[in-house]
């Protein structure tokens, strides 16, 4: 029982930097970008974050700090791919070296140090049902919160003009200019929403996840997260599905391995991948028809005026 | 000085003016101070060829396109634009030529989308569903947009610009992706819309329509207005003469040509789409024999591309009989081996398709020239022999360029054309198949190129012609077939082949059996 509940507890501490970097980059492939900095913007995110609490003692100043690192950083390849139509492959790769070596410089001085980290909700009689209290009442604030962001993205994309407009500049930019729509400025907002995502996601492995920075702590989550949307069809509800499930197998395999299962821990650890892969083709595949990404993904685009 | 509106009827107040509007790209003016007046309950046609300045002049007038010189009056008054959404506060609405539709969302947010009022989807949905009624342009709001034909798209366009309730509308070349009873619908609308007293800009390239429709025609070339006339008044004849600036050579009708025996047959071919979105063709049978030009009609996305990439061999299908050429049995063979064997294929997309857009173009005329000829020898280009070719088609075909061996994306879109289709004619093809070979080219080189495919027939070749201009088939075709949802109607002789049968295969409409048995005998 106690088991059961320790493991759930840590898949959904596992899944949530994969849903709000997911969540982030969802919406920016939804205009039409294609931004594959995404471990990049999180590895910064993740020394700023932590470096922000460390100094300031306040987990939610590392918080915003990690936002803000991610939104500087998506700044720049808005800049290069929307400002300058640099390629978005070339400029989403040169940002994630830039951002590893970037997060080295800056959390250099903060390695060894130790915070507190975020605490977890606590609600007198509910967190304390057993089995489900913990699980629904007890979790830290960023569980909450990347789960409300995601339903404020469904919302977001499906029930507002806005969010209409955002789709169509993704679908279609040259009907959307000629329709009189700012599709660079969108995008741009695009880009730095999925930067901000991005940043917190990666501020979540340091405050809250593990209490301390060490170089390269991402270890290849922004490439997941980035995964996690094309193998979802771009559809928020998918993307939840495909982040639990990914952190479901990665602690379950953990399990697995730590109660001595006869098979080999490569495979063991090749598994979430694996699963993840299978489970969202197969939801993908069973599409009714229509595109599935968005049409001008990754498509520069230069009005002429 | 006599009063004039007791003499004349009061002079009308212009919906809307240009006066000296001038655009300038670069060194390059696309508009070079046009001077037009748009009064209400008026359609006036824009006429020019490709590159006179209608895209440019219509831009500028829906906001799109700032003007580097002279202005625009709207009912008098001096405006000056800020975007397309300003243009259409004031009542001024656009249906594009290549739709600004967006495939992946439904009918009703594609109209959502181009209006600019904070009203929700569903209220939408409900008013686009009364004006749709209200006009006879019937519209699923629900449906997505991949989902509808080109005639329905156009409507979608139109809708979304009724539903501003405009007094000025601007069409770019509606007719030009419909059926011609498809067109005649709409001419009834914008009929209707004249009486309304609201003002109609129409652009088209099809004279006889404009002569039908319009009450005033301003013509451009070259950037430039050259005249302003009552196209009823006028013949079709005087109008090209002015969008051209010279006459037009007459296509010479083909000399009675032998018909000899079958060069191109296509046996029951059933292909499924390669892409998402695409036309599966379904049971395709055909003979084309050598001396003889067979059309292909029909509405684009009908299944025209996906029947080219299977007889070119960018596609192969599973049983060789399916596709012979000559007598061999070639559904399986790449693109070079049906090169080898005489065959030759000029796709409807000139840049990115049919040339590389950034190579030479002797090195264009190596990438299809490779596999039959002398340009490669032993594994190495024989350049003299490429640059031979581009000299030759340069000669034949009158490419003008500005160097001997530019760039393919440097030449402009008519010569480019003739240089694509010159490249294959010139390797005296037994069978020539292709795709819209003077789409958006101008009327000069169109002539040259239909009376080069009239004489590769004369010699002898098997010549597949796809279109969508009627009367370019009706021009050199021996017979005629039409494509609708992927199959492919029995082929009908050119004294049959009428613009209404035509016109009623393309909408989906099948011939009645003694006719269709009568024609496939023919």
């Amino acid at each position: 029982m106690v088991l059961v509940e320790a493991i759930i507890l840590s898949v959904l501490a596992a899944s949530t930097p994969l849903l709000l970097a997911a969540t982030g980059e969802l919406v920016t492939e939804r205009a039409g970008v294609l931004n594959l900095g995404v471990e990049g913007m999180m590895i910064v995110g993740a020394a700023c974050g932590f470096g922000g609490a460390w100094l300031s003692g306040s987990i939610v100043v590392g918080a915003l700090c990690g936002i803000i690192a991610g939104m500087l950083m998506s700044l720049i390849f808005a800049f290069m791919t929307l400002g300058l139509a640099v390629n978005q492959v070339a400029t989403g790769l040169a940002l994630t070296i830039f951002g590893i070596g970037l997060s080295g410089l800056i959390g250099a001085r903060f390695v060894g140090e130790r915070i507190n980290t975020a605490p977890h909700l606590s609600v007198p009689g509910l967190s304390d049902i057993p089995l489900v209290g913990r699980i629904l009442f007890g979790e830290d604030a960023f569980v909450y919160l990347s789960l409300a962001l995601i339903v404020a993205v469904w919302w977001f994309l499906y029930r507002t003009r806005a969010g209409l407009v955002l789709r169509a500049c993704g679908d279609n930019h040259i009907s959307a200019h000629a329709l009189g729509y700012p599709v660079l400025r969108i995008r741009m907002l695009a880009v730095l929403f999925g930067g901000a995502c991005a940043g917190l996601a990666g501020a979540y492995l340091p405050l809250a996840y593990t209490p301390f920075f060490i170089p390269g702590m991402t270890a290849g989550r922004g490439w997941i997260a980035l995964a996690l949307v094309v193998f979802a069809s771009w559809r928020p509800g998918r993307l939840v599905i495909g982040a639990y499930l990914f952190g479901a197998v990665t602690i379950l395999q953990l399990h697995a391995q730590g109660a001595g299962v006869g098979i080999p821990s490569q495979f063991m650890s090749a598994l979430p991948y694996l699963a993840t892969v299978i489970v969202l083709v197969l939801l993908s595949r069973a599409r009714t028809g229509g595109s599935t990404a968005p049409a001008a993904l990754g498509t520069v685009f230069v009005p002429d005026r | 000085m006599p009063d004039p509106a007791l003499a004349h009827p009061a002079p009308v107040q212009p919906l809307l003016q240009t006066v000296g509007l001038t655009k300038r790209y670069g060194d390059f003016l696309a508009n070079d101070r046009i001077d037009i007046e748009i009064v209400p309950r008026e359609i006036h046609a824009l006429l020019g060829e490709n590159g006179a300045g209608k895209s440019t002049l219509v831009k500028t007038i829906y906001g799109l396109v700032q003007p580097s010189g002279g202005e625009l009056r709207w009912q008098g008054r001096p405006i000056k634009l800020s975007g397309p959404s300003e243009a259409r506060s004031l009542g001024i609405g656009m249906v594009f030529q290549h739709f600004s539709l967006f495939d992946n969302l439904t009918v009703a947010e594609n109209v959502a989308l181009g209006l600019d009022g904070k009203e929700p989807l569903r209220a939408v949905s409900a008013r686009l569903a009364d004006v749709a009624r209200d006009y006879g342009l019937p519209l699923d709001p629900k449906r997505e947009v991949w989902q509808l034909s080109v005639g329905e798209r156009q409507r979608i366009e139109i809708v979304r610009a009724l539903m501003q309730n405009p007094k000025f509308l601007i069409l770019d070349e509606p007719t030009a992706v419909l059926t011609p009873q498809e067109a005649d619908q709409l001419f009834i609308v914008l009929e209707r819309l004249k009486q309304e007293g609201r003002a109609i800009l129409y652009i088209s390239h099809k004279l006889d329509e404009v002569k039908r429709l319009c009450d005033t025609a301003t013509i451009l070339r070259g950037g430039r207005k050259v005249a302003t006339c009552n196209p009823k008044l006028e013949t079709a004849g005087s109008l090209a003469r002015m969008m051209v600036g010279s006459e037009i050579k007459e296509v010479k009708p083909s000399a009675e040509r032998r018909t000899t025996v079958p060069r191109l047959v296509v046996n029951d071919l059933t292909l499924q789409p390669a892409e998402l979105h695409g036309v599966r063709l379904q049971n395709i049978s055909f003979e084309l024999k050598g001396g003889e030009i067979l059309g292909i009609a029909g509405v684009a996305g009908n299944g025209q591309d996906e029947l080219f990439a299977a007889l070119s061999g960018e596609r192969l299908v599973k049983e060789p009989g399916t596709i012979i050429i000559d007598g061999i049995a070639c559904g399986n063979l790449s693109i070079s081996e049906r090169r080898k064997m005489g065959a030759a294929f000029v796709p409807e997309e000139r840049l990115g398709h049919g040339t590389a857009p950034r190579m030479r173009l002797s090195e264009n005329a190596l990438l299809t020239g490779h596999a039959a000829g002398d340009m490669v020898r032993h594994g190495f280009i024989n350049a003299a022999a490429t640059l031979r070719t581009v000299d030759r088609t340069t000669e034949t075909f009158d490419v003008r360029k500005a160097k001997r061996d530019p760039e393919a994306a440097s030449l402009s879109g008519g010569n480019l054309q003739k240089f694509v289709v010159g490249r294959e004619i010139l390797r005296q093809p037994a069978v020539l198949v292709v795709n819209q070979p003077t789409w958006g080219v101008d009327a000069g080189a169109a002539a040259i190129i239909r009376q080069a495919l009239i004489d590769l027939a004369s010699a002898g070749a098997a010549v597949l012609v796809t279109s969508q201009d009627l009367d370019e088939l009706i021009e050199i075709a021996d017979r005629i077939a039409v494509m609708f949802h992927g199959r492919l109607s029995a082929a009908l002789p050119r004294m049959e082949a009428t613009r209404e049968k035509l016109g009623l295969l393309m909408g989906g409409a099948s011939l009645d059996q003694k006719e269709a048995a009568h024609a496939t005998r023919a």
